[in-house]
């Protein structure tokens, strides 16, 4: 059984430093003001060790990597 | 519109008070007369004594039962079912606080203040009522301060006769338009500030009770529900949106004021209600300033009901229909009311924050006439949408939307430097210190 798992941001946290989406371009993007915009869709397999260093490393600590409801 | 007595309805779940028929039911009708009908004794010659309901959990829970097939839903907007609600928190682990939501901070609604001046202890049952139904320790009634003494004064006179189960605080609401939303409504009835949090009320927090946040309309209703019962609440309304709800009518109509209407009423007849319109509409503005932009002729012939009004994208929402004349400028109202929700950002979050600003400097722009380009503000509206703690990036941007569909053609207009509003008069309020 393989875990799944979603990355979410806080917005009251978040200030829009942008590192997230420059350690993780392949998933986060930033929207015209630079803030993370980050698909509603499960982690993929390949990018959940990034993703967990990213949400380790927002300056913010806005970000946390959840297990996926269900 | 009298009440009458119909002796044919069936005893009530937790009284035996029959219901009256017809509307209205939450306003005095007499509030011409010029009597105050914001007295304890106005009030139960009108509507009898709240029943108890409190009890065993089975009872409560029977209680919250008929509610249920009541069909109640939340009167602040967001229309969730109030049963539900109920039932979260009174299975909950520990007391909740019951919040009544009296703050109504847009500045398009006034059904809110209108209903605590002149019917605050039917709230004030209602809070009793779901203190009971979830056994809560406490009930905070956050009242706009327009109608806040008139509150204080009716708990004053309900403490002196002991008929509230719980003590009753009466808070006056924070200012602004993302003050009335749920977390920071309980955030500021806990001496914090009136910010969302992004967290939901019922949860609680760190030494915070879960709290029941109610919208004050909701309350009145569902006072009346327990009188009166669930096939009572069910005689006026549809059958998918039972009941009766207050609207504010503004804009174009001859009385602009608060009116309480059946689900389903024509959108023409319920404007009807303020003596008409007397002149050709443009557009309406449906349901609030989260609301949606219809052009009139679309929506007048359609029953004011979610149903209904779906047919353009609409739905009563918090019971605004502000109608707008066909000489004014839809395109600078709508920019008006854009930088209004923009300005009023409780400036948390960053999309929220720069987000709303360039949505609502482009609308400006556009109405300016210096040109627009939809492309752009289509993406930015998808870009805010649920980026946000609350949902008030969300509400803008539907509104926004809306405005962009229904006025497109002003907005071509206005980018050859054209417009054929004949007057400039603001039609929607956008708050203090604006015209």
């Amino acid at each position: 059984m393989t875990e799944r798992t979603r990355l979410t941001v806080d917005p009251i946290a978040c200030d829009g430093r942008g590192l997230c989406a420059e350690l993780l371009p392949e998933f986060i993007g930033l929207d015209d003001w630079g803030f993370p915009v980050i698909p509603a869709r499960d982690v993929p397999a390949a990018l959940r060790a990034d993703a967990a260093a990213v949400a380790r490393l927002c300056p913010r600590l806005a970000l946390r990597l959840e297990r996926a409801e269900r | 519109m009298t009440a009458i007595v119909d002796s044919t309805r069936a005893p009530s779940p937790a009284g035996r008070i029959l219901g009256p028929s017809g509307l209205p039911r939450l306003l005095p009708s007499d509030l011409a007369v010029g009597v105050d009908p914001a007295g304890l004794d106005r009030h139960l010659a009108r509507h009898g004594a709240r029943p108890c309901c409190a009890g065993d959990w089975r009872r409560r829970q029977r209680l919250i039962d008929e509610v249920d097939s009541a069909g109640l839903t939340g009167r602040g907007g967001a229309a969730f079912p109030t049963a539900r609600k109920l039932r979260t928190l009174a299975a909950g682990p520990c007391p909740p606080v019951v919040v009544a939501n009296g703050v109504e901070g847009e500045p398009a609604s006034v059904k809110d203040k209108v209903l605590l001046a002149s019917a605050p202890h039917l709230v004030l049952d209602g809070a009793a009522c779901a203190a009971e139904l979830t056994g809560a320790a406490e009930v905070v009634i956050v009242a706009h301060r327009a109608a806040c003494e008139t509150v204080r004064r009716a708990v004053a006179e309900r403490r002196q006769v002991g008929c509230d189960p719980v003590p009753v605080r009466v808070q006056a609401a924070a200012a602004g338009f993302t003050a009335g939303e749920a977390s920071a409504v309980v955030r500021w009835a806990h001496g914090g500030v009136p910010a969302p949090t992004g967290r939901p009320p019922r949860l609680g927090g760190p030494g915070r009770r879960p709290a029941l946040v109610q919208n004050v309309e909701t309350l009145t209703h569902l006072a009346l529900i327990m009188r009166h019962g669930a096939s009572w609440f069910r005689s006026a309304g549809t059958a998918a949106e039972p009941g009766s709800m207050l609207v504010t009518l503004l804009g174009a109509v001859a009385r602009p004021g608060v009116y309480e209407v059946e689900p389903g009423t024509l959108v023409r007849d319920v404007l009807g209600l303020a003596g008409g319109t007397g002149q050709p509409l443009g557009a309406l503005l449906i349901g609030g300033y989260f609301g949606t932009w219809a052009a009139a002729e679309a929506a007048l012939p359609l029953p004011f009901s979610a149903a209904g009004l779906a047919a353009v994208g609409a739905s009563p929402g918090a019971g605004v229909l502000a109608a707008l004349p066909a000489t004014a400028c839809g395109l600078a109202e709508a920019a008006r009311v854009t930088r209004y929700l923009a300005g009023s950002s409780a400036g948390q979050c960053g999309p929220c924050v720069f987000g709303l600003n360039a949505i609502a400097g482009a609308l400006d722009r556009a109405a300016a006439g210096g040109g627009c380009d939809p492309a752009t503000v289509r993406r930015w509206l998808r870009d805010v949408n649920g980026r946000g703690a609350c949902r008030h990036p969300d509400g803008t941007a539907h509104m926004v939307a809306s405005a962009l569909r229904v006025f497109r053609a002003e907005i071509d207009l206005h980018g050859r430097g054209w417009c054929r509003a004949t007057e400039t008069a603001w039609v929607l309020p956008a708050g203090q210190g604006q015209p």
